[in-house]
């Protein structure tokens, strides 16, 4: 079975202003979304109010959460803590005039009439100071990634042109997850966070085995345009780009689907990002090389080079 | 013909030996337990194991087996029901003398526990617990260290015959860091003899000579690299006490680990009741032995707040006003050892110092025989207030005297404290065994995780992924036929070999920890992908069966190598970076790279070698 019988020709150098266009306006879009929208950040990053409750019997869970939305309270967070008699509830931040003893007047009057005993805890109000550090030290670690991953390429590939195009395609695809969770108003937490990255390494390793065969490409032809080379080689990995993302959007379908609702933000960010990955290592990496006058000299100085490993 | 190598047939067949042993413990699973263990960290004598196996026979808890793992009984449980049911039963008789933990007891036969093999401890997210997240004062390590080269400073230009105004502290205006010292001088002092002592004083100072508007003065600053060294002591012994606290408490699989720059994270598996926890680890604790003064009257300095030169004033426990002279006999560092004990003083802490304290403390009581010494308990710990609706934190230091008593008879270095409360003095023995915090910690961020969330999600998770890679393995044998039956065997090989890795390192799994799998999973079938992608494309060029398998391996080489290193570099950044989730996925990716390299490049190619590389030449590839 093959999805390509024959090998495929699509001209993607010629038409890259338009996916250029259509990628500047899906980045303006997403930018705009998170500037204006904002994410829904979970209660990873927010904080809020924080309670305890002893029931006198095992305690329903469910029907908890049921009655603090029906009360107003959105999007609470309530668990089994320690023994079924044990509860612990997470809410939000209740807006700028978060007031602990109002929440608290409203919180018993819901336990209250689940359990006429409950015995419930003392109220903190968790502040969202460590999601802000986890923020920074989040974009440092990124920041620093890209670098290493630019300084990896220029050393691999000889030249700045293609580590230019793999960052741009990179950046490309988490502020597209970004830009649509933004839209959407899905909840922001964590593990979304863990998807992200693992989206830009999937986009990554796309570019980069797509850069492998434009190495290989010129090292066989020197003379041809160096667009034709791209697309060619674009066009040559086409059928293995596109069989990896159908696997793994396999496993990802199926944690959308079967995972819970725990694991729905993080597939449903893989999803967006594997798609949103797949197009940008054809359409836009090999590209923006291209645009920064990536040739054949930029690749192979001298003229007798041998540039790829012959290891096992 | 095609040849693969014999050395590399015997490496992969050891590498996978190993790898299927080490993750046994992971695939026999784990059953819920109840782990109990006594207050006070004896063992369980066998007679109470009975006592309690019956007792939740009567409750009708359903177990499965108890046992005694080092002193601590172990009730394995068939399910979270009646793990939660045992525990309320043994809380609401037992609560006295011990203290219980919801815990997992691997399933794996005892031959495999006697190997030391373990299963992968899951993280927190999945089976719920305890986290806590403490930050390290660093600056205060730092300014400890510059208060004593001040008084080195001071002592050498006593010595030196040399006048100074002051010694203050130089504060890096940038980073708000106390960087180091200057000494201001008085008019007409020779400033470079100054320099050259200082200099002499403190070798690690990099010293320099200034002009303020108030005169000369003589600059030493710490260089960057000395700051870094001293903070970093200071978080390695933090975290050293941290553990002997951990493990004081005994709770199964614990985690405590620097996080970033000056942040450690303890994460204890299991434990619910947070109070107890909290307040022996976090506590900044200590111990001073000093002498009364009594000339003074304590009552009087009490209300004037002018304590006499050489004394200071303490309160005991009653609130009674106490005079100490200021030397200090011994302090709580130099205990070799603290036990707790129960004797006809009451509850007792039995004490053994170093040789150098217990020499101090020999020549003391030797002078001050029916003189009475007191013990001084010293606390820190931060404080949250309200203060006009806006929430500030302050640091407290609570300095007390738990026992004040007459020197009966000469001793050295084994004695004993009295004056406490039972609970009080198992702590402080506890306490003092384990060492102290070189600076303060406090706590910054700690909740419970409840467990019946975590095993829901971790066996929807674990479903999803399981009909996930079933996905793959189907599509992959159709799409390439027998290469792809031997793409999927590779495949199960790499999530065997990062199961082996994983439950080797004992790095906890958590979920992001799962998003890298499926990462990893990802790359795996990429690097089949690109061997296969490009046997198909030789072939496609009338290149011969054998001949497109050498060529697939060797030009697909370069391909997967540069993705699969780009990713690596990723990950080991991200892990040395990254911190809480983003260090989870990491390992994970990182691990899982370099194990799909191998299955990918060696193993999928001694699979193809020994299928289609006898000297009976393949008409056709399957493919």
């Amino acid at each position: 079975m093959e999805f390509f019988h024959k090998a495929t020709n699509f001209p993607f150098m010629a038409t890259r202003k338009v996916s250029y266009g259509i990628s500047l306006v899906l980045i303006i879009a997403s930018f705009v979304s998170l500037a204006t929208r904002g994410l829904n950040l979970g209660l990873d990053f927010t904080g809020g109010a924080t309670v305890q409750a002893t029931f006198t019997q095992a305690a329903n869970v469910e029907d908890i959460r049921a009655k603090l939305i029906a009360t107003g309270f959105p999007d609470p967070q309530v668990q089994n803590f320690g023994s079924s008699r044990n509860v612990s509830i997470r809410l939000p931040p209740q807006g700028p005039q978060q007031n602990g003893t109002v929440i608290r007047t409203q919180l018993e009057n819901v336990l209250k009439s689940v359990d006429p005993a409950v015995v419930i805890g003392e109220l903190d109000v968790v502040g969202p100071q460590v999601g802000g550090e986890l923020r920074t030290s989040a974009i440092w670690a990124l920041t620093a990634t890209l670098l290493a991953i630019f300084i990896y390429i220029v050393i691999r590939f000889h030249t700045w042109r293609l580590s230019s195009g793999a960052i741009l395609a990179v950046l490309h695809d988490p502020i597209l997850v970004l830009g649509v969770f933004s839209f959407t108003q899905t909840s922001f937490d964590l593990a979304v966070v863990a998807a992200v990255l693992a989206v830009v390494g999937y986009s990554l390793n796309d570019t980069v085995v797509i850069f492998d065969r434009i190495r290989e490409r010129f090292h066989s032809n020197r003379r041809l345009a160096p667009a034709l080379i791209l697309d060619q080689s674009i066009n040559q990995t086409l059928s293995r780009t596109i069989m990896t993302k159908v696997v793994t959007a396999i496993v990802v379908v199926a944690l959308l689907f079967l995972g819970g609702p725990v694991l729905r933000g993080f597939s449903e960010a893989l999803l967006i990002g594997i798609v949103a990955g797949t197009y940008s290592s054809i359409y836009i990496s090999a590209a923006v090389a291209l645009d920064c006058g990536l040739t054949a000299e930029h690749i192979f100085p001298t003229v007798k080079k041998e540039a790829i490993d012959h290891m096992p | 013909m095609l040849e693969y190598a014999r050395w590399k047939y015997i490496l992969i067949c050891a590498v996978l030996a190993i790898a299927l042993l080490l993750c046994m413990p992971t695939l026999f699973g784990q059953d819920e337990a109840l782990q109990i263990a006594t207050r006070d960290r004896t063992a369980i004598p066998s007679a109470v194991q009975a006592d309690m196996e019956k007792y939740l026979r009567e409750k009708a808890v359903t177990f499965t087996k108890t046992y005694l793992d080092n002193g601590v009984l172990m009730v394995r449980l068939p399910n979270v029901a009646e793990q939660l049911k045992a525990r309320d039963s043994i809380e609401d008789k037992y609560s006295q003398g011990y203290v219980t933990a919801l815990s997992f007891a691997p399933r794996m036969p005892e031959w495999m526990r006697k190997l030391g093999l373990r299963p992968i401890p899951l993280g927190l997210d999945l089976r719920g617990g305890l986290y806590l997240l403490y930050q390290v004062d660093v600056q205060g390590a730092v300014k400890q260290l510059l208060e004593g080269y001040e008084q080195d400073i001071r002592r050498a230009l006593t010595t030196a015959k040399l006048p100074l105004n002051d010694v203050t502290t130089i504060t890096d205006p940038q980073t708000a860091q106390t960087v180091g010292l200057r000494v201001s001088l008085p008019a007409g002092t020779d400033v470079d003899q100054v320099r050259a002592i200082v200099a002499k004083t403190v070798p690690d100072f990099t010293v320099s000579t200034v002009t303020l508007p108030s005169g000369q003065a003589v600059e030493g600053r710490l260089p960057q690299a000395k700051i870094r060294e001293r903070q970093d002591y200071a978080i390695q012994q933090n975290l050293t006490t941290l553990r002997n606290r951990v493990n004081e408490l005994g709770v199964a699989e614990p985690i405590v680990q620097r996080q970033g720059l000056d942040r450690i994270n303890v994460q204890l598996p299991g434990v619910q009741n947070s109070a107890e926890v909290k307040d022996v680890l976090g506590k900044v604790a200590k111990l001073e032995f000093r002498l009364d003064d009594l000339n003074g009257n304590a009552y009087e300095v009490a209300q004037h707040g002018h304590a006499p030169i050489g004394t200071k004033l303490y309160y005991t426990k009653d609130g009674q006003p106490l005079l100490l002279r200021r030397e200090v006999i011994a302090t709580g560092d130099e205990l070799t050892t603290a036990n707790f004990t129960t004797t006809q003083d009451g509850p007792t802490v039995n004490v053994r110092l170093d040789q150098r304290a217990g020499d101090r403390m020999l020549k003391a009581t030797q002078a001050n025989l029916n003189h009475p010494m007191a013990v001084v308990y010293i606390e820190s710990r931060r404080e949250t207030v309200t203060v006009n609706g806006q929430k500030t934190t302050r640091d407290v230091t609570d300095q007390k005297v738990i026992n004040n008593a007459t020197i009966r008879g000469v001793f050295s270095n084994n004695f004993m404290i009295t004056g406490m409360t039972a609970g009080e003095a198992r702590d402080l023995a506890l306490l003092l065994r384990s060492g102290s915090f070189a600076v303060p910690i406090y706590p910054v961020e700690e909740h419970a995780v409840g467990p019946s969330l975590g095993k829901e999600n971790i066996e929807k998770g674990v479903d999803a992924l399981e009909i996930g890679m079933a996905g793959v393995f189907l599509f992959m044998a159709i799409y390439y036929r027998i290469f792809g039956l031997v793409a999927d065997v590779v495949l199960l090989a790499n999530v065997v070999l990062l199961t082996a890795l994983l439950s080797m390192l004992g790095a906890a799994l958590s979920l992001p920890g799962i998003a890298g799998i499926i990462l990893t999973v990802g790359m795996a079938v990429d690097a089949n992908v690109l061997i296969y992608e490009r046997i198909r494309e030789e072939l496609r060029n009338g290149v011969s069966p054998q001949a497109s398998i050498r060529a697939g391996f060797e030009k697909a080489f370069s391909a997967i190598f540069d993705s699969n290193f780009t990713a690596f570099i990723a990950g080991v950044v991200l892990w040395i970076l990254g911190s809480g989730p983003i260090r989870g996925f990491a390992v994970v990716l990182t691990l899982g790279i370099a194990t799909s390299m191998f299955t990918s490049l060696m193993g999928s190619r001694a699979l193809i070698t020994l299928m289609y590389g006898g000297r009976r030449k393949p008409a056709r590839l399957l493919i």
